[in-house]
């Protein structure tokens, strides 16, 4: 009766913070249309993809060079991040002994929760003069995605760290009596096996990369091109709206929303993908 | 042991309660002592806020029981704040344009935008056609001006900034013809930009610059057309790229911010302007 009691008080507060936050999802996808509505009624947004380039002063409003750098820096930062993260992981998992790992997972969360502008900051101070000094100017595409891959790679390595650790023990137990190394048991049975945690913890750091804003914004030079080498300055949406949505009035602001609802959605199906991935790693369990 | 955790979590939740009713109470009575002075907003650009905050310290001081609060987001949003009476005076680095007529400006000091070089470069004289030609990519080494050997990094500002707008208007410049390497928002990250790049060139506000310039930053302004772009210049008249630092307003003023407006036009402030290296007005 105690506990029942207890669930029954529990439960509206709960119910209530549930849908708070499914309401305010909700309300930013709509706030993002409304304020976008003069645009893509209009059908301006075909402008987006028709126009030769980003000059709101002149009536010219193509995103597509902007939208190809974002997913361009995304991808450059995963790559790097990736191989890292997983590493990270299962040293974590696997080698370090328990203090050590203690500590290591410490410093991750800590990483990971460092702000981010910080890092922009190092790189716009140290990383941009040191590619400079090779390829001015230095702030570039480059210099981006090295920047986001650092930010990425403890969200990358903690995430798959705990998709590891649900690695159910009895295969890895199952392997080490058949004889197998651990090398090989971490090769062909826990990264295979947490496989769909792993690549859901990729999506996650995807989402994560191409939300960003200052630290691209400080490094990436935001020169409106398609990115065509690694030492050309490029602009992604996200620092497209916080340099310019101070200054943006009528058609201008509007497109600006437009990009921002482009990237919600863009984070919603990486979202949606990793999870996705995650239930069909669950089935394997 | 359940029992005794459960009357612990009594007390913090009476605890917390406590503390929610002194926030109530808080959130109920200071905004009663706020309303009982009067009050004043600006907002608009940053070239001309930090300024406005200095003028607004001391006509707080000398007015007991006035508080002016002071906003940044460019003059784009001094003009639509002003217009939607979302402020009480918009802040706009510029003349107004022509369909900006239902404002009022009223000026209170003059900015000069000059363009800066990194201090080891050694150019030191530009004409307006060979800015036009570097910021149009015609000219893409320092070799062709009499420099050295390197290449020229373009700084431009983002789009919206008066100060692109003006930078663009005197060189008879669209924003798609120049050919930038850097786009850049405020004029500390220009300041930043310039000073750690040898080959770069970009434009701030002169005041910025020569303040910068002083406290030793590694950048320097060349001379533009033969006119030497500083202060002085600027108030002589014989700088062409300057620029008035308005406060602008619509419809009947209310009688504290004509105070202010008038306050902010006068000598008493002259040496506030000149302590953010811009140019006074004449008295």
């Amino acid at each position: 009766m105690f506990r029942g009691n207890i669930d029954r008080l529990v439960e509206p507060p709960l119910r209530l913070a549930g849908f708070v936050c499914a309401a305010i999802l909700l309300l930013i996808l709509l706030f993002l249309i409304k304020e976008a509505a003069p645009v893509l009624t209009g059908g301006g947004w075909r402008l987006f993809f028709a126009d030769s380039g980003w000059y709101p002063m002149e009536g010219l409003f193509g995103i597509l060079p902007m939208l190809v750098a974002s997913l361009v820096v995304m991808l450059g930062a995963i790559m790097i991040a990736a191989p890292i993260g997983l590493g990270c992981a299962i040293f974590l998992q696997y080698y370090a002994p328990p203090v050590l790992a203690k500590a290591f997972r410490l410093l991750l969360s800590l990483l990971a929760g460092m702000p981010s502008v910080v890092l922009g900051l190092w790189g716009l101070t140290v990383l941009v003069p040191i590619i400079g000094s090779w390829q001015p100017p230095g702030t570039s595409l480059l210099a981006a995605t090295i920047v986001l891959a650092l930010m990425v790679i403890p969200t990358m390595a903690l995430a798959s760290a705990s998709a590891l650790s649900s690695v159910p023990g009895s295969l890895m137990n199952g392997a080490a009596a058949l004889g197998l190394t651990l090398r090989a048991r971490i090769c062909y049975i826990a990264i295979t096996s947490a496989g769909a945690g792993i690549r859901s913890a990729a999506l996650l750091s995807m989402a994560r990369a191409i939300g960003e804003t200052m630290v691209v914004l400080m490094v990436a030079g935001n020169v409106v091109q398609y990115p065509s080498g690694l030492f050309e300055p490029v602009r992604v949406l996200t620092a497209n709206i916080a340099l310019e949505m101070a200054y943006a009035t009528d058609l201008h602001r509007a497109s600006l929303f437009a990009s921002g609802l482009l990237l919600t959605l863009i984070v919603l199906a990486l979202a949606w993908l990793a999870a996705r991935s995650n239930e069909s790693s669950k089935q394997y369990g | 042991m359940i029992f005794t955790l459960y009357k612990n979590r009594d007390r913090n939740k009476r605890i917390s309660i406590r503390r929610l009713a002194t926030l109530v109470l808080l959130l109920v009575f200071v905004p009663g002592i706020s309303t009982a002075t009067e009050h004043l907003s600006l907002t608009g650009s940053s070239t001309v806020a930090p300024l406005a905050l200095e003028i607004a310290k001391r006509f707080e001081k000398l007015n007991p029981g006035i508080r002016i609060d002071v906003q940044t987001g460019g003059s784009s949003r001094g003009i639509n704040d002003a217009r939607r009476g979302l402020a009480d005076i918009g802040m706009v680095s510029r003349a107004l344009k022509q369909s900006e007529t239902d404002l009022t400006a009223h000026t209170i000091a003059t900015d000069g935008i000059g363009i800066i070089l990194h201090s080891d470069n050694p150019v030191d004289q530009l004409s307006d056609d060979q800015i036009r030609a570097i910021y149009t990519g015609k000219i893409a080494n320092w070799r062709e001006l009499g420099g050295e050997d390197r290449g020229i990094t373009v700084v431009n500002k983002a789009e919206g900034r008066s100060t692109l707008e003006l930078f663009l208007h005197y060189f008879g410049l669209r924003n798609s013809q120049i050919k930038a390497r850097v786009i850049i928002g405020d004029n500390q990250q220009g300041i930043k930009t310039v000073a750690g790049n040898p080959g770069a060139i970009g434009y701030v506000s002169i005041g910025t610059a020569e303040y910068e310039e002083q406290r030793g930053v590694s950048i320097k302004r060349p001379i533009v057309n033969g006119v030497e772009a500083s202060i002085a210049t600027v108030r002589s008249g014989d700088f062409p790229l300057s620029r008035p630092l308005n406060l602008v307003t619509k419809g009947e003023l209310t009688d504290l911010a004509k105070r202010f407006i008038l306050f902010a036009q006068s000598a008493q402030v002259d040496d506030l302007v000149e302590g953010q290296f811009f140019v006074s007005r004449q008295h």
